[in-house]
This record gives C-alpha cells, sequence and structure tokens, in this order.
C-alpha cells in the first residue's frame, strides 16, 4: 500500500501528514494540486488531502480547491474504488467536489478553535477504525469551519448506512452537547462515503503520532488503514 | 511642480534640522519624491534616532550567536546538529489600535517574513500583549480584534502559535501592544543576507502588488495616538496569510537554488527601505525602474510606490544569468517574480518612472549607521517613583483567614491573572507537529527543533508595573523571569530579542524610563549570559491621559540538549511533597494584590536580588539534571498561592499546604517578592532532594493530596473544580456575554 498526499496552494499539513506516515513506516508519494496523472496508484493505495487553508479559505473552505486540476484525477480514482482521505480543510474539500454528502459550516461559537477533543468510532469494520473503534481517542482539532451539517434524510442515511465513523465525546466515551466543540449535528467528527472508501474527518490524528510529542491516539486510525493493506494482501496473495 | 520647502519636510514629520541635514547630504534641495523616502526612513520607526545611542550598549556577542543585533534582519543562534535558530520580536501597536484585526494579522506576517528573508522556516509563534480594562467595551472590541487577527495570520500561514502573556491595565486603554515575536531554524551555512553586491546582478519584486495601502505607516507609527489618528486609517496595511505561505515556500525553494545574492522584506518604507538598505549593506548602488513594479491600482505615483507597505512582497537579488531558475519557482505558486533593475557599482540608488529620473539619493544616507539621524535626549527622573518607595506594607492591615480567602478567590478570576484558554484556544497551537507543551504544560513553551534532537524553550515576560515602580531592577526582573520560566522548563537560557514599547521619548520622564530600562536590560543579560539579538522599539505610546507603563517585553530563546530534561508545572503523585525554593518575605510590592484588590497604584518593586537568582536558577538546573523534581512552576503575578493552584489544577489534584508563621499571611501567600520556584518531590527522592538543597533557602509547604480538595493552613478552601472554572471561565465570560459585569463563579 502506498500513500500520496496533495499539496494545495494554502495546504500547511502537508509536511505533518507526510512524518506521521513516515513514522507509522510507510511510503509517501507527494502531489501537487496542478498533478493529474494517478497512475502510480492502484485502489489498494490511499490519497489524503492534508489540512491547511487552501487557497486561503477564499469564497468557502475548499470551494477552490475542488477545482485544482488534481480534483478531477481523484474524483475518477475513488469511483474505481480507490482510497481517499480528507483531514480538515481536506474533509471541507472532499464535501465540496460531493465525493462526501453535507457540508462543514461556521463553528457555533463562531471562533477558530484549537483543543484536544475526544472522538470515538461505533463503526469497528471500516477501514479507518478496525482498530480504533469503541475507545475514546484524544485527536485536536483546529478549525474555524467545522460545524458539519446535512438534511435530515441524508443523516438518517448515514448512520443506517454505518457512515458515521467518528463522533465527538467525553473521555469516557459518552457523546453528548457538552463534548461537541463546533455544534457538529449529532457530533459528528467524521463520515465515510456510502461505498466506504472516502473518508472524511474534521480532528487531525497526524497530530496525535508522534511519540515525542506525548500523545499517540491518533496511531490506531492509522493502524486500521494499514491491518486492512495487510489483510487485503494476504487475502490477494491467497486468492 | 510643489516647491519644496522647510515646511513641506515638517508636513512630512521631519524637522527643520533634519531638512538641513538632508539639503547638506544631497548637496542640494531634495525633491517631494527624495524627501518622502527620507521621511519615512528617518522616522523612529525605521531609525531608532533616538534610542541607537543606548541600544549600542547592550550586550551582542555570546559564543552561540551566528550574526550579530543589527547586522542581519534578526538574531541566528548555534543549536548544535548544523542547526541555528533565528528569532525576534516586533511590535505593531498602533495599526491595531486603530484596525485590531488588520493590524495584529499584519504584524504577525511581517515578523514571520524577517525570519524566512534569512533562508529559515518559521516554526513558532509567540506573542505579548497588553489592553486596557476588560470590563470595557473597547477593551473587549480590541481583543477579540487582536485576537481573530492573529489567529487568522498564524493559522493560514500554519506557524504554530505556542505561547505568549496578556496583561490587563486602563494604562493600555487608548494604546494596545501587540507584539509578535517569530522563531525560526535554518540549516547552517544555508541562510541568506539582505545584501545587494555585483554590479548587474538583477533585483527583483516578488510577491504581492504593490498598492496604495499602508502608505506613510512608519511615519504614523512614529507619532502619539490622538483622535485624527482614525484619520491615517489608510496607513493600516491589509494582509493576506494565502499570498504569505506560497511566499515562504517559494522563497525557501528559491534560496535553495543557491541562486540568489540577497534578499529582504519589504515592511516598514516598503521598496526604499529593501533597496537603500541592501545596497548600504552591500556598498553598491542600484538602478530602478518603477514603471515595473506590478501594482494593484492603477496611476499609483512614483513616491507612492517607493513608500508603498504592501504586505507579502521581497526584494531580491539574482545571480546574472540565473533569473530565469528563480522566475519559475515563483510561477509555479502563481507570484510575481518582475525584474525592476539592476546592482550599480556606484552606492547610488536611482529611481526612474515613466523614463524620468524620479529620485537620486546615496543609499547610506538614508539608513541607521549611515546617514540617518542619532539623537541624545535628556532624561530626568519622575517624581512618582518617590511614591512608590515610599510604600509600606504596615500601611495595610493584616487579613484574617476568612479575608485571604475571599482575596485569594478574587486573584484567582482576575483577567490578568486567570487563563488564557478563550485567547489561545483560537490560536493553530499544533500545526507543524513540533509543540511538546501541549500535551505537558511547561512554564516556557517548549517546540521540538526537527530534524534535532533538541528542544527550544521560549518565551516572552514582562511586568510593566514593576518596571513602572522601578524601571532598572523591574527590566531585570523581566529578563530573569524570562530565564527563570526557561530554566523551570529543563532548559539553559541562551540569548533574548525585545521588543521596547515607550511613551514619547521627547518628555524627558518617559525617556528616563526607557534609560534606565536598557541599563537593567544590560545588567541581567550579562549576568544570564544571555546576548541581545536584535529587536524593536515602539515609542509614542501616548495618548492626551498619558503615557503607557514601560513596557520593555522580553522574548528568550532557551535550549534542552535532550528531551529527557523536560520539566513540567502540573503536580503529578498523590502524597507527593511540595516545596518552595528561594526565600519567602513580607513584600507586597507591586503585587496583584496590592494593585489590583487593594487598588494601590504606587507602591515598590518586588524584591530582587540577581545573585539569589542565579544561584536558584543554577540549583533548579542540577535538580533536574539528577531528576530530583517531579514539577517545577515559577512564583510570579498573583504570588505562591497562584503558582500552587497552576500546578494542583493541570493536575486535577488537590493539595495541603501550609504558610511560614514568620511572615504575613498575604505577604506569604500573594506577595511577588522574586527568586521563587514550587517544585514537588516524592518521597523516595526527598532526602536526596534535601541534601542537594541544603545550601539555598527552602520550605515544605505541605503535600499533593488524591482527592481534589484544597486545604491551607488547616482550613478546607473548597473543591478544585470551583477554582478551576474561575480561573478557565473568566475571560471567555466576559468576551461571550460582552458585559462589564460577570458573576462570581464561587
Amino acid at each position: 500500500m502506498k500513500f500520496g498526499v496533495v499539496t494545495f496552494p494554502g495546504s500547511n499539513c502537508d509536511q505533518d501528514m507526510i512524518d506521521a506516515l513516515h513514522a507509522m513506516g510507510q511510503q509517501v508519494i507527494r502531489l501537487w494540486h496542478k498533478d493529474t496523472d494517478l497512475s502510480a496508484f492502484s485502489t489498494d493505495d490511499m490519497i489524503i488531502l492534508p489540512g491547511g487553508f487552501s487557497y486561503g479559505d477564499y469564497l468557502r473552505c475548499g470551494a477552490l480547491a475542488r477545482f485544482s486540476p488534481i480534483m478531477s484525477s481523484i474524483i475518477a480514482f475513488a469511483r474505481q474504488g480507490g482510497k481517499v482521505l480528507g483531514v480538515c480543510n481536506g474533509f471541507q474539500i472532499l464535501c465540496e467536489a460531493h465525493l462526501l454528502p453535507g457540508v462543514l459550516l461556521p463553528n457555533a461559537g463562531r471562533n477558530f478553535i484549537c483543543r484536544n477533543t475526544y472522538i470515538i468510532s461505533r463503526q469497528p469494520h471500516t477501514l479507518l477504525t478496525r482498530k480504533a473503534a469503541h475507545r475514546p481517542l484524544l485527536v485536536p482539532i483546529a478549525h474555524a469551519e467545522g460545524r458539519y451539517y446535512a438534511d435530515e434524510d441524508t443523516i438518517e442515511n448515514l448512520f443506517a448506512n454505518g457512515q458515521v465513523i467518528f463522533q465527538y465525546c467525553n473521555e469516557h466515551g459518552e457523546v453528548s452537547a457538552t463534548s461537541n466543540p463546533n455544534g457538529s449535528l449529532h457530533h459528528i467528527a467524521g463520515i465515510c462515503n456510502r461505498e466506504k472508501n472516502v473518508f472524511g474527518m474534521m480532528p487531525h490524528p497526524e497530530r496525535a503520532v508522534l511519540a515525542e510529542l506525548g500523545n499517540t491516539d491518533g496511531r490506531p486510525i492509522f493502524e486500521s488503514i494499514l491491518s486492512y493493506s495487510s489483510s487485503h494482501q494476504l487475502h490477494s496473495a491467497v486468492s | 511642480m510643489q516647491e519644496i520647502t522647510v515646511e513641506t519636510a515638517i508636513q512630512l514629520g521631519l524637522t527643520a534640522e533634519e531638512f538641513a541635514r538632508i539639503e547638506q547630504l544631497l548637496g542640494r534641495k531634495p525633491n517631494f519624491t527624495e524627501l518622502s523616502m527620507f521621511s519615512v526612513m528617518w522616522s523612529e520607526h525605521c531609525s531608532y534616532k533616538n534610542s541607537i545611542r543606548w541600544l549600542k550598549t547592550l550586550p551582542r556577542e555570546g559564543k552561540q550567536l551566528l550574526a550579530k543585533a543589527g547586522e542581519e534582519n534578526a538574531g541566528l543562534v548555534d543549536i548544535g546538529e548544523g542547526y541555528a535558530c533565528v528569532f525576534k520580536i516586533e511590535s505593531h501597536n498602533h495599526p491595531s489600535a486603530i484596525e485590531p484585526f488588520q493590524g495584529a494579522a499584519t504584524g504577525v506576517g511581517g515578523i514571520h517574513r524577517d525570519i524566512f528573508t534569512m533562508g529559515a522556516r518559521p516554526i513558532a509563534a509567540l506573542n505579548s500583549l497588553r489592553f486596557g480594562e476588560i470590563t470595557e467595551a473597547k477593551t473587549r472590541h480590541l481583543l477579540r480584534g487582536v485576537v481573530a487577527g492573529i489567529g487568522h495570520y498564524g493559522n493560514c500561514l500554519g506557524v504554530a502559535t505556542v505561547g505568549g502573556e496578556v496583561y490587563f491595565d486602563a494604562c493600555y486603554h487608548t494604546n494596545p501592544l501587540v507584539n509578535a515575536m517569530s522563531v525560526g531554524l535554518v540549516k547552517i551555512g544555508c541562510t541568506v543576507s539582505a545584501i545587494a553586491t555585483g554590479e548587474g546582478n538583477p533585483v527583483m519584486i516578488v510577491g504581492s502588488e504593490t498598492g496604495k495601502d499602508g502608505i506613510g505607516g512608519a511615519a504614523f507609527a512614529s507619532a502619539n495616538i490622538t483622535e485624527d489618528s482614525v484619520e491615517d486609517l489608510p496607513a493600516v496595511q491589509v494582509g493576506d496569510p494565502f499570498q504569505e505561505k506560497k511566499l515562504l515556500e517559494a522563497c525557501l525553494e528559491a534560496v535553495a537554488t543557491g541562486a540568489l545574492i540577497g534578499m529582504q522584506d519589504m515592511g516598514a518604507a516598503g521598496i526604499t527601505c529593501s533597496t537603500s538598505e541592501m545596497s548600504a549593506k552591500g556598498n553598491h548602488g542600484m538602478r530602478i525602474d518603477l514603471s515595473r513594479v506590478p501594482t494593484r491600482q492603477p496611476g499609483m505615483k512614483a513616491w507612492e510606490i517607493l513608500i508603498s507597505e504592501s504586505q507579502e512582497r521581497m526584494l531580491i537579488v539574482v545571480k546574472k544569468g540565473r533569473e530565469e531558475e528563480v522566475r519559475k519557482i515563483f510561477e509555479k505558486w502563481d507570484l510575481h517574480c518582475v525584474q525592476i533593475g539592476e546592482v550599480t557599482r556606484e552606492p547610488q540608488l536611482q529611481f526612474y518612472f515613466q523614463g524620468k529620473l524620479e529620485a537620486s539619493v546615496p543609499a547610506d544616507s538614508l539608513v541607521v549607521g549611515g546617514g540617518a539621524p542619532v539623537y541624545e535626549r535628556e532624561y530626568r527622573r519622575p517624581s512618582y517613583l518617590d511614591a512608590c518607595q515610599a510604600f509600606d506594607i504596615n500601611s495595610l492591615a493584616e487579613p484574617s483567614s476568612q479575608e485571604l480567602l475571599e482575596l485569594a478567590r478574587t486573584l484567582t478570576g482576575l483577567p490578568t491573572l486567570a487563563s488564557k484558554k478563550w485567547i489561545y484556544e483560537q490560536y493553530d497551537r499544533l500545526v507543524g507537529t513540533a509543540n511538546i507543551s501541549a500535551y505537558a504544560p511547561t512554564d516556557a513553551a517548549l517546540v521540538w527543533a526537527k530534524p534535532t534532537s533538541k528542544v527550544l524553550a521560549l518565551t516572552t515576560d514582562c511586568n510593566s508595573l514593576y518596571v513602572f515602580a522601578d524601571p532598572c531592577k523591574g527590566t531585570q526582573i523581566a529578563v530573569a523571569e524570562a530565564a527563570r520560566n526557561i530554566v523551570c522548563s529543563g532548559g539553559k537560557p541562551l540569548a533574548i530579542t525585545n521588543c521596547l514599547n515607550f511613551g514619547n521619548p521627547y518628555d524627558p520622564e518617559v525617556y528616563y524610563q526607557f534609560v534606565q530600562a536598557i541599563q537593567g536590560m544590560r545588567i541581567a543579560c550579562e549576568a544570564f549570559q544571555t546576548p541581545v539579538t536584535g529587536g524593536n522599539v515602539s515609542f509614542y505610546n501616548q495618548s492626551p491621559d498619558g503615557p503607557i507603563y514601560p513596557t520593555p517585553v522580553i522574548g528568550m530563546l532557551g535550549l534542552l540538549e535532550s528531551r529527557d530534561d523536560i520539566m513540567t508545572l502540573h503536580f503529578k503523585q498523590p502524597g507527593d511533597r511540595i516545596y518552595l525554593l528561594g526565600q519567602s518575605r513580607n513584600d507586597v510590592g507591586c503585587s496583584a494584590y496590592v494593585y489590583a484588590l487593594k487598588k494601590i497604584r504606587y507602591s515598590n518593586c518586588p524584591f530582587f536580588d540577581l545573585q539569589e537568582e542565579l544561584q536558584l536558577q543554577q540549583l533548579l538546573q542540577q535538580l533536574i539534571q539528577a531528576r530530583l523534581i517531579r514539577s517545577a512552576h515559577d512564583v510570579s503575578e498573583g504570588g505562591l498561592w497562584i503558582a500552587l493552584l497552576e500546578s494542583a489544577m493541570a493536575a486535577r489534584l488537590g493539595m495541603q499546604v501550609q504558610s511560614d508563621p514568620a511572615f504575613r499571611k498575604d505577604a506569604f501567600w500573594f506577595g511577588e517578592s522574586q527568586s521563587r520556584v514550587v517544585v514537588s518531590v516524592s518521597a523516595d527522592k526527598e532526602k536526596n532532594f534535601l541534601q542537594a538543597v541544603q545550601h539555598f533557602p527552602h520550605r515544605l509547604l505541605g503535600e499533593v493530596r488524591a482527592d481534589q480538595q484544597l486545604w491551607v493552613d488547616g482550613q478546607c478552601w473548597g473543591e478544585l473544580l470551583a477554582w478551576t472554572k474561575a480561573y478557565e471561565d473568566t475571560i471567555a465570560r466576559y468576551m461571550e456575554t460582552d458585559t462589564a459585569d460577570i458573576h462570581s463563579f464561587f
């Protein structure tokens, strides 16, 4: 399994994501937003849209990055089943590109918030959560527009299809309004598409990987992705 | 064409003597364009004309300094493993007073440019802020704008804001202070100088277009703030952190090619400043065609292009023949990169516009150390200092134990002492994945200097009330506290940058504060062996109500050789013994208790003895190296009580502590005499600890509890949670309700 990390003008978590993947022993290919050739990637690989302020968040977060040349290739890659993860601004871009449903609105408190938040997953079977479910993880957020919103039908479908991969919670794993930092509907912190190959989350798992910084709660998320890859490859080898 | 007279010069903020000096330097009358250039370059902000004589008395040498103060845009300190740290602090007070969001944002943008113009990547930001009372609607407006502006710029640029300080005091009501510090990292040998050499080498302008914003900003920052200052709004620049992020990446890529001779950011005085300083430094000149400068609006005049302070621009001098290579990098980042002229052998700046020579001046005539004037100002000891020294603690009745509890509660919720959570949560503190203090609080911010194994310890400090009460000693305390914060975090102090915020230098009593503060800084920096690598002077922080308290902010850089040396401030285990290192005294001078609670404006600067401080810091370093203590937290504003409470709150553990009957209780718990640190020690290390501290004043205060109760002198002061709420939520409650009155948390 390989990872591609995209740099848009204004991306500022690209290097952090690459450092985290390197710390997990992974191979990373840097992608520039003007690249269109993704032939180095198979559908077993993952392309990551990192956090930051692509195009200065002008117009609306993610609204301009969506038109970067690489996005049409990424949309095609996702449609073929390729794995895509968007973190923070990457999540906003994926929503703008309609690879994920819903939108990310300005935080309920209107301010930018950088805070260590607990998140929990009730979905033990997705690529991102199979080793990270059913326990609170301390993963920081840093955003001004992270309030997840979608219409009622969409939300209902997200829950019915197991597409809500992370919710904000307290240190005991209890999901409630007091632990919701931005007013997201149903305390949603991360979702995936119906096919479960495109993922978006507001918290930054790459900021919770390096043991030197005192928090490694992001590791189980990357370990989930890697365990899928190893079991999948084993499966391919057997068949 | 307007006739140029001495009146024109005076209108532009110059004096009659300065006009005569310009005529003498040029050997003729300047034209309007030239006069505009002199007016900005000789403004206080750019020329340091009223401060340079004293700044030169500060220690500027040290074995780890790779560039001395004034040699480069910022200080360069060797941290080992082939890397150097570049750091500097700068003020953006006047713009922030008028337009807080853009004023603060461009302050942040400007200081980061000072760092990456040297080829270093900024990895951390700090700030030091001062506002009027938070009960004033104006303060809340300014605070909201400044914090949003700092966050907007720094978060988008992707540089973590890791530390800072905020004080509220009526003296800053009209003149808030916004001081921003940037810290960068660079491989030794890969830096770029702000220099122009080599006849015929192309001069290029890169980054944003030049517009009419910020015209005369440097001159604006060099005058008192009055009601008419709002009319100067065009003097405030507008920042675009997205452009700066692209500029940062493009500049660092350009530096890596080795095709650059020199680079200089455009801050105050724009093209005038960068062309003259680079030329003067290289003893060359430049021939520039201003018609080639990309402008944001049509019809700009030559003088406007020359002194515009539009943001996110750099001037670069490129090795002839390598222009294309450099241009391609900026093109990749969708940024302008336009050749506007070339370096000349003759050290003269010649600016052409639409084929006509608009200005021709010797490069050297404009700059500090060249033609710029240097003044000796008179100073006079202000008489209020007598009132400060006359303060006697016995004029205050000693509080009863019930009053003591009430006082402690009020102190905990004072905006200046309370947690700045509402503020720092608006800053991205984690981007760059190098902030070590995010999960374990420390007195100084600790930042991993990737890819080395070293850790930087960073802090900004200044209690201006102490400086007001005794400018010399108060400034020594500012340096000492910065050093103490670094030592408490496990580091060794290396060097400082300073931001000297004062009133009007033409007021002899203000100038006395300035001169005394510089002397105090010299004494302390020599003692701690922390040379001054650079900084910034901001005079004229004065309104019709009077000057601000003298506020010489110290930004200090320290180093931890290894992550094993990290020392945090929170208690660790129930049963751990809590000790005070340092001498208690019956001293409440300038404490928050006396000043904010007892409303006494004039009291003595807290006790401070430089030798005692040095001994304390040495001892702390030994205790940390020998792994004899589990936490260390310095006693500062709010006194011992606040220090203890902060160590308890961060641990979410209670404590029981006892005072020393030899001292008044208010002085013991709330006094701010210096050179004291709270440490906690595990039972099994206590014997070794006591042996190590036997020759230094120390006292057992009590121990960490397993529950969350606070016990003081045998009396229960309640649950930790109530105190934490008062401490953490005070500022949020003022800001969110936007009222002058908030309900008590107890």
